[in-house]
């Protein structure tokens, strides 16, 4: 059986709720039958307007909405066959664990004994036996959460749409969730599309992850080529951390540009420069720089040592550096027999090829 | 094994309990001077008339200390045949008592309302007491009148020696004890008690089910409209609120009687003939619309603070579960609206059944309540022991409502807002 390349598939979609500001603007988006797809970006970048669309809780101001091919921009929301995880679980507080697990099926009129067995199925997938019988109001938010996973997959959709669904979770039982639920999609290959705010989130979880900013995406790709390989300057500065120059082409020739700055000049990758002149950002993520390189690199630079932060398994280094006084180093721990003491003067070193030239914005 | 636990002391050797209420006293101390005003002024205008008027419902000592010799004397009485002739010497004697304090127009009072026919022959025997020879009473009495010649009169004297009495009480039920001391209805075109409690129930149950269903979607909309409507649709239903009382109900006389704003509109609309104009006062239907709509609010504040507290998502997650819209609100919304909905009925249910100025006012005969006969006895009848035992009734009867209610859906579950 192959897979439908376009499972889900935005259309030219526009949205705007006043008529004044379009919220999203011309979105253009496949994604894959069995796929995980985040959509990531800032609070109002129109990431959640687009899982309402296709939830159908939203309708668009334009465009049309697919799913397995058909257009689903008249299908009320009960009608489309789509699980939802909330940000704030919306289990029933009125039914038990359950009968907020039996309420898809209910509706599907699915006979009871078969029903059952498709709820300790799902119930034992979010590893919650046992728990069949307990209100929401008496488990912890972690398992709410699992009982919300679980509700949204029970009744066997092809599609399912989280919004948010760790916000409310702490440090350490979102990592867990995480994982499983990327297991749980692994396991059972259902489609899903999910929202965060949380970049970290997302490059776990996700096959491919579109960043959205200002009602469009941004990119559309891997988390590793999201980290790596940024395509404009939001993102870059949106996933991961991120240290810049702000700078002007000098020479461009070759697969490599020259960027002069204020004080100095830096070898850098042209992505979205083209002539000489133009202004550009220059952006390098933290552990590609390195103290002391050892290798030969085309960027080599003395900084001096404004602040140490000790992070445990790794230091922090603040490095004021041609001019960026919030130049950020990450040096492991093991390499503590390096001369990382504050108001040192050290050699700071990286290939072309990771300072990306983006656009200026 | 043994129960004794350890008594936990505090570092100076005092026990832990002995010192905790030490430091406490002084901010317990404190917290009831902060409410004794009030429960000061509670009691005074509050617990000690109602009680009062309670005791009044039940007492019956007038009648006991006005013949207290005769009731002495009546104590070996079977109440078979006429009295001895010792019965009627005390009686002589309380009477020429009360007469010597003018007091027998109150005996008189008093025993017509256990038995018809004694204001005269109280009023005849003060007449002739004035030229009784010493001795044998009972032919003298006897023959001021022949009612005093018959044991039932004897007997409905004796009824009243008890200090205490349930009579108001079976009064209000249409019932009284009658000769043998059994407790009968009284005839079935003297009752009127009877017709009223179940009129007022009527009233109060429809009214209560005309304000759920007008309320309902109010509520939701006020909680689900954005803040800007919201708020203003809030101010309309609290306008009413803020109107006195007297004044909405002299609107509802204004817009529906029979030359009114809404007759005049339906024969304008052609529904009726000018001719034909339906009662809409003085009847049922003007203390239904009338009171429906000025116990509205009443119903439509608990629901809404209890909608608004439902997340909007939860509708949501229905849906998308795959409930229509009407399954996901009967399942999942309302449901949960249900602390809400318990609140408000029971709300407007005991207020519709202790309404008063509205049915006085808009009710006419056929539309009063309970509550209106109570201000009649208050009022124009005097009889106050009667109307605070009709009191305690309704009483009752509203805290059987609250038992019930407790029962059925929890008390824990109400939501007043």
């Amino acid at each position: 059986m192959s897979k439908q390349k376009d499972f889900v598939k935005f259309e030219n979609v526009d949205k705007s709720y006043d008529g004044k500001v379009l919220v999203v603007k011309d979105l253009q988006l496949d994604i894959e039958e069995g796929e995980f797809v985040t959509m990531l970006g800032p609070s109002g970048s129109g990431k959640t307007t687009c899982l309402m669309m296709l939830a159908g809780f939203e309708t668009p101001t334009n465009g049309e909405i697919y799913l397995g091919g058909k257009a689903i921009s008249s299908i009320p929301p009960h009608k489309r066959g789509i699980g939802m995880v909330f940000q704030n679980y919306a289990l029933f507080p009125h039914m038990t664990v359950y009968e907020n697990l039996a309420f898809p099926l209910r509706v599907r009129k699915i006979p009871k004994d078969e029903a059952d067995k498709k709820i300790d199925k799902a119930l034992s997938m979010v590893s919650l036996q046992g728990f069949a019988s307990r209100m929401p109001g008496q488990l912890s938010g972690g398992q709410q959460q699992r009982v919300a996973v679980a509700r949204s997959l029970v009744f066997d959709p092809q599609l399912v749409l989280m919004d948010e669904p760790l916000g409310a979770l702490d440090k350490n039982l979102r990592e867990s969730m995480q994982y499983e639920i990327k297991h749980i999609h692994e396991s059972i290959g259902v489609t899903v599309v999910y929202v965060t705010h949380d970049q970290s989130e997302a490059l776990t979880m996700s096959n491919r992850i579109a960043v959205f900013n200002d009602g469009k995406v941004q990119q559309l790709s891997s988390p590793d080529e999201l980290y790596e390989k940024p395509v404009n300057s939001f993102v870059a500065e949106f996933i991961g951390e991120n240290n810049t120059f702000n700078g002007e082409v000098s020479d461009i020739s070759g697969g490599k540009c020259k960027v002069k700055l204020s004080n100095a000049e830096i070898i850098a990758n042209p992505i979205s420069v083209k002539s000489k002149g133009e202004k550009t950002k220059v952006s390098l993520r933290p552990e590609r720089a390195l103290i002391n390189p050892k290798d030969k690199m085309d960027n080599i630079h003395n900084g001096k040592i404004e602040e140490v932060i000790y992070h445990g398994d790794h230091t922090r280094v603040r490095i004021n550096l041609l001019g960026n006084p919030e130049f950020i180093l990450k040096v492991p721990n093991s390499s503590a027999n390096l001369d990382i003491k504050l108001g040192n003067e050290i050699k700071i070193g990286w290939n072309s090829e990771d300072a990306r030239a983006l656009d200026p914005k | 094994m043994s129960s004794e636990t350890k008594q936990i002391l505090t570092t100076d050797g005092i026990p832990l309990e002995v010192s905790l209420k030490k430091a406490e006293r002084k901010n317990k101390i404190k917290a009831f001077l902060l409410v004794a005003p009030l429960l000061f002024f509670l009691i005074i205008t509050y617990v000690f008339p109602i009680g009062d008027m309670l005791f009044r419902s039940v007492d019956d000592k007038m009648v006991t200390q006005m013949l207290p010799k005769t009731f002495k004397a009546m104590e070996n009485w079977d109440g078979q045949e006429l009295p001895e002739e010792e019965v009627f010497a005390a009686f002589h004697e309380d009477f020429i008592k009360l007469v010597e304090d003018k007091r027998e127009g109150k005996l008189s009072t008093q025993l017509n309302y256990t038995k018809n026919g004694f204001k005269s022959i109280i009023k005849k025997l003060r007449r002739k007491s004035k030229t009784f020879e010493e001795g044998n009473y009972k032919e003298q009495i006897m023959s001021v009148h022949k009612r005093w010649a018959d044991v039932e009169y004897w007997r409905a004297i004796k009824r009243r020696a008890p200090e205490f009495t349930s009579q108001k009480y079976l009064k209000g039920m249409d019932m009284y004890v009658n000769e043998e001391g059994k407790i009968v209805s009284v005839e079935e075109d003297r009752r009127i008690h009877r017709v009223l409690w179940l009129r007022t129930l009527e009233i109060a149950f429809f009214v209560t089910v005309f304000c759920f269903l007008m309320a309902y979607p109010i509520a939701h909309l006020l909680a689900t409209l954005p803040m800007k409507y919201s708020n203003l649709l809030m101010i309309c239903v609290l306008l009413p609120f803020w109107t006195s009382l007297l004044v909405r109900t002299a609107s509802w006389m204004i817009l529906l009687q029979q030359q009114g704003i809404v007759n005049d509109f339906f024969v304008g609309i052609g529904l009726v003939a000018d001719d034909n104009r339906p009662e809409m006062m003085y009847n049922k239907t003007g203390s239904y619309v009338a009171m429906t709509q000025i116990l509205l609010p009443f119903m439509v504040l608990p629901l809404y603070s209890v909608m608004k507290t439902i997340s909007p998502s939860l509708m949501r997650a229905g849906k998308s579960l795959g409930g229509t819209p009407f399954v996901a609100f009967w399942k999942v919304y309302f449901p949960l609206t249900i602390p809400g909905i318990g609140a408000g009925c029971l709300l407007v249910f005991i207020l519709a059944i202790g309404y008063y100025i509205t049915p006085a006012l808009v009710g006419g005969a056929s539309g009063t309540l309970i509550s209106n006969q109570i201000a009649f006895h208050m009022k124009s009848t005097l009889d106050w022991s009667f109307a605070s035992a009709m009191g305690l009734m309704l009483l009752s009867g509203v805290l059987v409502i609250y038992w019930l209610y407790n029962k059925i859906v929890g008390i824990d579950n109400i939501k007043l807002g």
